[in-house]
């Protein structure tokens, strides 16, 4: 390969290579690669490679992404991922994994976010080709295999709705309409109503409500927590969910889910080693924490509605690593 | 073409799904403080306020609305969520503060509150509102239905985890 520097992205600290003979850019951070041909993703590191289906790759890159690297540890799949700390993030490959650590093959490097933030970003952008939509459930989009073949920064790129108060407050995120967001194929039976608001002059803006339901069968994403209203830390991020949670979350803080409609299947794992802890079923009102020392991945059969529910204290993560918090929700 | 048929949950309706622990050494059903409000609601007395959801002082409140409430205020924001049937909210902006400002969670008001009306609100399934910091607010149902709020723990949030978790 020949690593070049980017003129327009000098700035940005992306080292990206000029198209390699399927067309995409290769990617060096820090002393970790990346490469992909048709159908992967090639990752290495000083002390390993691993290889993942650009499909796979792709959809995870995209939430890492999107999210701003979330809460905790987004796992792409059982080896290769990403830690926030908030202002850093490691890069790691095999820290999970219990037997790349016996075998010292683990390796691991922290960025400053900024950094690996653009690197990502220009990848994600780079390896997307016209027609596939990463945030899109299987059946609604291309595929993303072959050589280069055009791009999709519009998909790739979407703003990530965070309502500041609530959804439907003037000023703040407004709702969905027709116009922008047609009722998802399996939200066809969705009410669409709603509610019944007769505000006083004068408190047209403290009297407000908005169909959620109706707001989420529209969405165009899955897997895409949004921040639809706030109490104080206290964030309601519902999402709609097709198929598999593109990553593996590791939780650095309980948080919990209420299952909104239909039924999610979790596979929960120890958050260190990756070994099978607990299946979790949630059905239509089903209200379920996700400890703290616990990684997740969700099967969505049909489109369904989950509302995940964030305490984002900035503290919390340093109060369960010290032991100050417990990583379980409630003791009974 | 395929229809699809969505599945939510009512009060009369409803199928709890369930944990199948694998790791018995260091796993356990409790950690998931798992419930479904649907089946915490029809246990409940009408507007009793039962913690389904706590991270710290955050909760989520399963309350069963059935009838009038009483008129409660709060000094921050809280978000009812209505899950099943159909619930009026009505909005007072009282004349004074009846909870102090680093007061968490919503209090009682005695009788009715003095001050303006704010406006009126009326939510079925699937329709969320907002209860600005500092109204007064009470709900109505005139059948038994089903809210989830969004608030913060307060002096009249229920706590009855081992009744309510599955185990």
């Amino acid at each position: 390969m020949t690593t070049t520097e980017s003129a327009q992205n000098t700035n940005e600290g992306i080292i990206a290579s000029e198209p390699n003979h399927e067309g995409y850019r290769e990617y060096t951070l820090g002393h970790f690669h990346f490469r992909r041909d048709e159908y992967f993703a090639y990752v290495t590191w000083p002390t390993g490679d691993h290889t993942l289906s650009i499909d796979d790759f792709l959809r995870a890159m995209q939430r890492d992404v999107a999210w701003d690297f979330f809460y905790g540890t987004v796992n792409f799949d059982a080896v290769v991922g990403t830690i926030n700390h908030y202002g850093t993030v490691d890069l790691f490959a095999g820290t999970f994994n219990e037997i790349y650590r016996k075998a010292e093959r683990d390796y691991l490097e922290n960025f400053e976010s900024s950094v690996i933030r653009e690197t990502f970003k220009a990848m994600l952008d780079d390896w997307t080709i016209d027609g596939f939509d990463p945030f899109a459930s299987p059946a609604e989009t291309d595929k993303p295999f072959g050589v280069k073949a055009g791009s999709n920064t519009e998909a790739v790129t979407r703003r990530r709705v965070a309502a500041h108060r609530m959804v439907g407050v003037p000023g703040d995120e407004q709702i969905r309409t027709d116009a922008t967001h047609p009722i998802n194929r399996m939200f066809a039976d969705v009410a669409q109503d709603e509610p019944e608001v007769h505000a006083e002059p004068g408190f047209e803006d403290r009297v407000v409500a908005f169909n959620l339901f109706a707001y989420l069968s529209r969405s165009n994403v899955t897997w895409n927590p949004s921040v639809v209203s706030v109490c104080k830390d206290s964030l309601y991020c519902p999402t709609t969910e097709e198929y598999i949670l593109p990553i593996i979350h590791g939780n650095d803080r309980v948080e919990w889910f209420v299952q909104l409609s239909d039924e999610i299947r979790w596979v929960v794992e120890d958050r260190e080693t990756g070994v099978l802890r607990s299946k979790v079923t949630m059905r239509a009102g089903d209200v379920a924490a996700m400890p703290g020392d616990i990684r997740h991945q969700g099967y969505s059969p049909k489109r369904s509605m989950l509302l995940v529910w964030e305490n984002a204290s900035s503290e919390l993560p340093e109060l369960i690593r010290t032991g100050k918090a417990p990583v379980y929700p409630v003791e009974f | 073409m395929s229809v699809y048929t969505t599945k939510f949950g009512s009060l009369n309706d409803f199928t709890k799904g369930d944990i199948d622990v694998i790791d018995l050494v260091n796993d356990n059903p409790k950690h998931y403080a798992f419930s479904n409000v649907f089946e915490v609601a029809s246990k409940s007395r009408p507007w009793e306020k039962v913690a389904v959801g706590k991270n710290m002082e955050y909760v989520l409140e399963a309350i069963r609305a059935e009838g009038t409430s009483e008129w409660r205020t709060c000094a921050h924001d809280e978000f009812p969520l209505c899950m099943d049937g159909e619930v009026t909210v009505e909005l007072v902006q009282p004349d004074e503060a009846h909870v102090a400002a680093d007061k968490s969670g919503s209090v009682a008001i005695d009788g009715d509150p003095a001050g303006q009306p704010m406006g009126r609100i009326t939510l079925r399934r699937g329709h969320m509102a907002l209860l600005p910091a500092n109204a007064a607010y009470r709900f109505h149902a005139d059948q038994p239905s089903v809210i989830l709020l969004q608030t913060i723990l307060g002096d009249d949030t229920v706590e009855r985890w081992a009744d309510i978790c599955l185990r």
